[in-house]
């Protein structure tokens, strides 16, 4: 069994040059699924391995690719969400710099797998130098033979591009990102029809996060199977978990699915700063629902965290202190959201920005006894009311914070207010 | 007034443009083209650009006023974008603003009188890893403190 999957080669010096690729596994996997297996056998080994998607949402990858119509005369895109923009999350960045080829070998047998023969990476604007390293490693590709016209020598063409977004945390959500990447603002769009029947130009879209692509490779090169073995049944594979805030070693930590959060956080992270004192954790990215220091021996994977009415999300635990209080904290979540909220649906648009001011007052002194109420009004007037799952994701951590710091909250609202 | 775009610029453009289905796609990389080549996007670069990508011109002002990274002014020599997103405040973004304000003269949103330096905020930039972190036109500085800053600033020409 495989402990790193994704993160395997990260300590080779040059791993981003195709040639240290190469040596190293690279394209082992592109030219076994291109030259011996069909594509249906590729779907199913990818359902076989409970790939679950890794930017949030966690929809089976194999399902997904299921859902796009085979026989259709127009063209089919694959779209890699790059876009990277969940608070806490870095972890794609890791794998674009260190291993960019390991994500073009995934699109590789993705795009060969739906029959797709044009793939965009969608990678959000601040990470320039990013993509400039993924336009060398595609452009080291097509110089090999791996992409462009006849692949490999299969006939099989794939072109791959990179379009740069320019800061806009909606266009994360996979239909935003596809109006962003038509040229328009991030604006989501009503679902159905959902994007694996019309997508990118109307056209049938497959649309998977960097870190689930970067999975494929591997599954192909060693089976279902043996990628199962790290994981859980339903949840196969590794994650690779981005650890940041007040612990001793932030950075990222790939291991198995369902890994407990307290180890992840005392063993790998190093524990709490010196001095410092757990208080509550975010455990899957700022739309998580928060957990309290009593809620963390929990098992990070979708199910169990679900269980513990949070969200895995993009696994990126962000660890807060005893010392940092939780007015604060709330002041920066619905700055955040009031900021990004794209302005399309009522309940986000003046919702966020209505309690973003009412954290502010609070926060200035003048609170008053019902604003915590009024809070969690709004916020339940954004729950499931919005278009895209922002309202959600607005909505979800703000109720948290304050079912489990009302106390704490509430001593900052002056008495007799 | 902003002059043309050069020769070399709308060849690239078209380039672009041919990668996409429909022209009008490939307006967020050519935006960033434009605004590395003139600096920023005012009116007339909005309409140049959609001039040579057939739509209208507000079309590419709806992008250009949705997407945080389009400036339609001028900015400093040296953009100074601060993520005070939450890891980068557990760890102490507010006292790197603080202390950029003090040193630069200036408020946040601001320019120096000598156009040096812009003094923005920004929501995460996926280094919660490096927190505190700032971004120095498109280069990332991470673990930063006071002193560590006054490095990078005395360094900038």
């Amino acid at each position: 069994m495989a402990d790193k999957i994704l993160t395997k080669h990260f300590g080779l010096e040059n791993l981003f040059r195709i040639d240290v690729y190469l040596k190293n596994e690279g394209y082992a996997a592109a030219k076994k699924a291109l030259s011996v297996m069909k594509p249906d056998e590729i779907l199913e080994e990818v359902k076989a391995a409970n790939l679950r998607g890794r930017g949030g949402a966690g929809f089976p990858a194999g399902v997904k690719w299921g859902f796009v119509p085979k026989d259709i005369e127009k063209p089919k895109y694959l779209c890699v969400n790059a876009d990277e923009g969940e608070p806490g999350t870095f972890k794609d960045r890791y794998i674009m710099n260190h291993n960019p080829h390991l994500l073009i070998e995934g699109i590789i047998i993705s795009s060969y797998c739906v029959g797709i023969n044009t793939a965009f990476i969608y990678i959000r604007g601040e990470y320039e130098a990013v993509a400039l390293r993924l336009e060398e490693a595609i452009s080291e590709a097509y110089d090999k033979g791996f992409l462009g016209e006849n692949m490999l020598g299969t006939g099989f063409k794939l072109d791959v591009f990179v379009h740069r977004g320019a800061g806009a945390y909606i266009c994360g959500e996979e239909t935003a990102l596809l109006e962003s990447l038509e040229g328009k603002r991030g604006n989501p769009r009503l679902k159905p029809p959902f994007p694996a029947s019309v997508g990118l130009f109307g056209c049938p879209t497959v649309i998977n996060n960097v870190e689930t692509i970067s999975n494929i490779p591997s599954i192909i090169l060693n089976g279902a199977a043996w990628f199962c073995q790290a994981g859980l049944p339903k949840d196969g594979g590794t994650r690779i978990f981005g650890v940041s805030g007040m612990v001793k070693k932030p950075g990222i930590f790939e291991l198995p699915v369902g890994t407990n959060l307290k180890k992840i956080i005392n063993e790998h992270a190093g524990g709490m700063v010196e001095g410092k004192k757990l208080k509550a954790v975010i455990p899957g990215g700022m739309s998580a629902p928060i957990l309290t220091a009593e809620e963390i021996d929990i098992n990070m994977d979708f199910d169990s965290l679900v269980e513990a009415k949070s969200m895995l999300g993009s696994a990126a635990i962000i660890v807060i202190d005893q010392d940092t209080s939780m007015l604060d904290v709330l002041k920066r979540v619905t700055k955040f959201y009031s900021h990004e909220s794209c302005g399309q649906c009522t309940p986000c648009r003046i919702g966020n920005s209505w309690i973003n001011k009412i954290v502010k007052r609070i926060a200035d002194g003048g609170g008053k006894k019902e604003d915590l109420d009024k809070i969690i009004q709004l916020a339940n007037s954004m729950l499931g009311k919005t278009l895209c799952p922002l309202g959600d994701a607005a909505a979800m951590p703000i109720l948290s914070i304050i079912q489990k710091f009302r106390d704490e909250l509430e001593s900052y609202i002056p008495l007799g207010n | 007034m902003s002059p043309e775009l050069t020769d070399r610029t709308k060849k690239k453009i078209e380039e672009i443009a041919s990668r996409y289905a429909s022209k009008e796609a490939a307006l967020l990389p050519v935006l960033h083209l434009v605004q590395r080549e003139v600096g920023f996007i005012s009116q007339q670069e909005e309409k140049q650009v959609a001039h040579l990508l057939d739509i209208k011109p507000i079309k590419v002002e709806e992008v250009v006023t949705f997407y945080t990274m389009y400036n339609q002014e001028a900015t400093g020599k040296y953009h100074i974008q601060v993520c005070s997103n939450l890891s980068c405040s557990l760890l102490g973004a507010e006292l790197l603003i603080d202390h950029l304000k003090d040193k630069l003269g200036i408020g946040v949103g601001e320019t120096t009188a000598d156009k040096k330096f812009t003094l923005t905020t920004v929501e995460c930039l996926g280094a919660c890893e490096q927190a505190p972190c700032i971004m120095i036109n498109f280069d990332y500085f991470g673990n930063l403190d006071k002193e560590k800053i006054d490095n990078i600033l005395d360094n900038l020409e």
